[in-house]
């Protein structure tokens, strides 16, 4: 979200001559000791954007926490959190805005250690060049070759390699020719379009902004002239219309328009649109803003538009021009890198943000994880913090989209843990794999309800969630049995015994059980279906997994009952003797000992085996059936 | 003021978001800052532990309790409001435009004193002199700038040949490098 900015003013983009060459967004990276930070403190200090009062704050820092003896050290300048002063690193990412007459800046300081490659995507995301830094002595290192790949992923197309510290070894062309052999070796595949060496020492200001006088043999750009010259794809214009509707403004019965901030492209009163999912098309009345209508509008800004029909629209969808559609699918591939604590799980549902849309995803496969320091391609299950992997993704509904290296505004989502709502990681998307629009669902001449009607009562997943050693199959046994000998149809899926068949190549990792657990919630939705009480028994230890399968049915089919029998009481109990191979380490990410249980927060119904005998407990459970109307 | 106050209002009316027209150039802790910046109950900002904010998706998603501060206008610079201040001709308090005012030398900055609220200390005296605030905030922690910028040109003009922060003028800020950072985390705007 921006700010809409009126035509006659370009925020960021005046100098003191007036209309400048734009404003210009770009990273630098580079690890702790490359001297990220001085090159910024640099640049702001000798294109005089340090101010009188910061030069003294400054000053002060310097002897509190400065690295350069007497000299001021620029890096303080940039390193904004007090942890971050206190050790001499760079955690966050940090914006800076300078400006030369003829440019303007905003520089993204971002963390060049591997544990905050995150951070420095966040950087990369909204930048549009990068000055990637090596120290001279030491040449092309694995966080050059990270670095460089982060970039190309997110997008960038154009960097300065700007080898730094280059006092340190004698100003020699020799080395900086050697290191820049190097580097082009290996970013040969990234798919940078332009890729521009510079010889500097960012601490004594040499190719910064001013020619050095001791490197005669480079006769390229200083840095800044590089910055204040690069030219970058600006054709966010030029690129097909897309426009995801934020927010349907209808004050009144005579309004209807939909609100948003033009994301691609242009787009005229009197063009045709089309949205995106549905197909409806309907041509364009009126742009409007609050300053009063516009002939046109074009990428970047914040509109209302109104149609000539009534279709339905509603927050999240796109608006294209026929002719250039975006996809519109519900599976596609994407790169996608985490950047949670916890690892992502395939088959968990996590909530998708793309453009203004928020949709239900699973990642269905992870195809290989890409190793970011050599670029090669290695197999696993889950993505943890830090890392990225090409997976295939599943939505609950179609999404439209183009691919990320044609459109950044469209092909990019991240993704949210639905219980923290954490940021989990964030997506480009390479290739849908199936048109949504070409898949339809058979329509069905006997339905759910029609299936329901020939039994005495509704439908219901009975979910039993607890311990090994709780109770859980049990007290659903007893629950069944009763329920048989009323006339009910049921049946039975046993956490046990569905791992003798149905979930006979899972294991026990996390990843594994999210898997079990997405099955065993398919097979109860067809029992559902198919009219039946479908009794479920599985430790299911992990809140994410349990929520998507009640999101599977109906709100009132499903109940969870929570079979809440102390661990103490469980281990005690030990039916199988699982506990004692797991305290002896015989058996690993065993649920309570050393793998979490997270308990229900608002479960149908407790028990607690511990305190009562089964049958009491099973009683417990048919009563609340009878309660909520599902049996007689 | 913009610790507590604004907290007990955020409580009371439950509201998930707060817009503040903060920019990331005012100063180092919020050149750290996000666009939607997640607040824990308790209106905690953990600097440490930001979400991350990728290309223009911000993540809204909040728990009971749990609140969002948004800042539109975090990649503007003071250049940028005053230029759009103009463009929209956008009425503006009169204390940013240069006036004669009685100020006295504290600290080494100018503090306006137009009435007793100020005490003075010995051997202060007050003068009238051609000020200007840059940055208002509570008083009488906001120092004022000499200046004869008058009129939004005149702003502008000053804007591109100053060679002081905006923020040189808080009292409150200078006390020391991290005091914003803390301020902030406090639940301060």
């Amino acid at each position: 979200m921006t700010a809409s900015i009126p035509r006659n003013v370009t925020v960021g983009t005046t100098g003191p001559d007036g209309p400048t060459k734009g404003l210009l967004r770009f990273l630098t990276c580079g690890s702790v000791d490359d001297g990220k930070s001085t090159l910024i403190g640099r640049l702001l200090y000798d294109t005089k954007l340090i101010l009188e009062d910061q030069l003294l704050a400054l000053e002060k820092d310097s002897r509190k926490h400065g690295t350069t003896g007497e000299d001021i050290d620029l890096a303080l300048l940039v390193d904004g959190l007090e942890a971050e002063r206190e050790q001499g690193i760079t955690i966050d990412v940090a914006y800076r805005f300078f400006s030369t007459p003829r440019r303007s800046f905003i520089v993204a300081d971002t963390p060049g250690h591997e544990q905050y490659t995150r951070n420095m995507a966040t950087g990369a995301s909204n930048s549009d060049a990068a000055v990637i830094l090596i120290d001279a002595r030491k040449g092309v290192l694995t966080q050059t070759r990270r670095h460089s790949y982060i970039c190309s992923l997110l997008g960038i197309r154009h960097v300065a390699v700007a080898v730094n510290k280059i006092d340190l070894v004698e100003f020699s062309g020799e080395r900086f020719h050697h290191i820049m052999g190097d580097y082009f070796g290996f970013a040969q595949g990234l798919g940078f379009t332009s890729i521009t060496p510079i010889p500097l020492s960012a601490r004594y200001g040499e190719n910064v902004t001013s020619r050095s006088e001791r490197m005669r043999w480079y006769d390229g750009p200083t840095l800044l002239e590089y910055l204040e010259g690069v030219e970058v794809d600006q054709a966010l214009a030029q690129k097909p219309f897309r426009f995801p509707v934020q927010w349907v403004n209808r004050p009144n019965l005579d309004f209807r328009g939909f609100s948003g901030t033009v994301a691609s492209g242009t787009i005229n009163a009197g063009d045709k649109i089309v949205v995106a999912a549905s197909g409806k098309e309907s041509v364009v009345t009126r742009i409007v803003t609050a300053d009063g209508d516009l002939p046109e509008a074009r990428a970047g800004e914040a509109i209302t538009l109104t149609l000539a029909d009534e279709i339905d629209v509603a927050r999240g969808d796109v608006l294209a021009k026929p002719e250039t559609r975006p996809e519109v699918v519900d599976q596609f591939a994407a790169h996608v890198l985490w950047m949670s604590e916890e690892a992502m799980l395939p088959g968990r549902s996590y909530l998708m943000r793309i453009g203004t849309k928020y949709v239900p995803a699973r990642i269905t496969n992870l195809k290989h994880k890409v190793d970011v320091n050599t670029l090669e391609h290695i197999a696993g299950k889950t993505l943890g913090l830090n890392e990225i992997g090409l997976c295939n993704i599943a939505t609950a509904t179609p999404v439209a989209f183009d691919p990320y290296e044609e459109n950044r505004e469209t092909g990019a989502f991240i993704l949210v843990d639905r219980f923290t709502n954490a940021t989990a990681g964030a997506g480009m998307i390479t290739f849908g794999l199936r048109r949504a629009t070409n898949i339809h669902r058979q329509d069905l001449l006997v339905d759910k309800a029609s299936r329901s009607r020939l039994n005495a009562h509704k439908p219901v997943i009975l979910w039993f969630t607890g311990l090994s050693g709780s109770g859980k199959s049990t007290v659903a046994n007893i629950v069944e049995r009763e329920l048989h000998t009323r006339g009910v149809h049921t049946y039975m899926l046993d956490g046990d015994n569905v791992r003798h068949g149905l979930n006979r190549d899972l294991g026990f990792t996390d990843a594994d059980r999210v898997e079990n657990v997405r099955r065993v919630g398919e097979v109860a939705r067809l029992f559902v279906e198919a009219g039946l009480i479908v009794l479920c028994s599985f430790i299911s230890p992990f809140r994410a997994e349990r929520r998507m399968v009640r999101e599977l049915v109906g709100a009132d089919e499903f109940i969870e009952v929570y079979v809440d029998t102390p661990i103490e009481e469980c281990m005690k109990r030990d039916p199988k003797g699982l506990y004692a191979r797991a305290k002896e380490g015989k058996i690993k990410n065993f649920t309570g000992i050393d793998s979490p249980y997270e308990a229900p927060e608002n479960p149908e119904v407790v028990i607690n085996t511990a305190d009562g005998t089964a049958e009491e407990a099973a009683r417990r459970v048919i009563d609340a059936l009878a309660t909520r109307g599902i049996t007689a | 003021m913009k610790t507590d106050a604004l907290k007990q209002a955020l409580d009371k009316y439950g509201f998930d978001a707060a817009f503040g027209g903060a920019r990331r150039d005012e100063e180092k802790s919020r050149a750290k800052e996000r666009v939607f910046s997640f607040r824990s109950a308790g209106h905690v900002w953990d600097p440490r532990n930001q979400r991350p904010e990728l290309w223009k998706l911000y993540n809204t998603r909040i728990n009971k309790g749990e609140s969002i501060r948004v800042f539109p206008l975090s990649n503007w610079t003071e250049l940028d409001v005053w230029q759009y201040t103009r463009a929209e001709d956008i009425p503006v308090v009169p204390l940013y435009f240069s006036a004669p005012r009685p100020v006295v030398k504290r600290d080494g900055v100018w503090i306006m004193r137009d009435d007793d609220r100020l005490p003075l200390n010995a051997g202060e005296q007050p003068e009238i002199k051609a000020v200007r605030f840059r940055s208002l905030g509570d008083y009488p922690l906001s120092a004022a700038v000499e200046s004869t910028a008058a009129s939004l040109d005149d702003i502008i003009e000053e804007m591109i040949t100053t060679r002081t922060s905006e923020r040189a003028g808080r009292l409150i800020d200078s006390d020391e490098a991290a005091s914003m950072e803390k301020k902030k985390r406090e639940g301060y705007f």
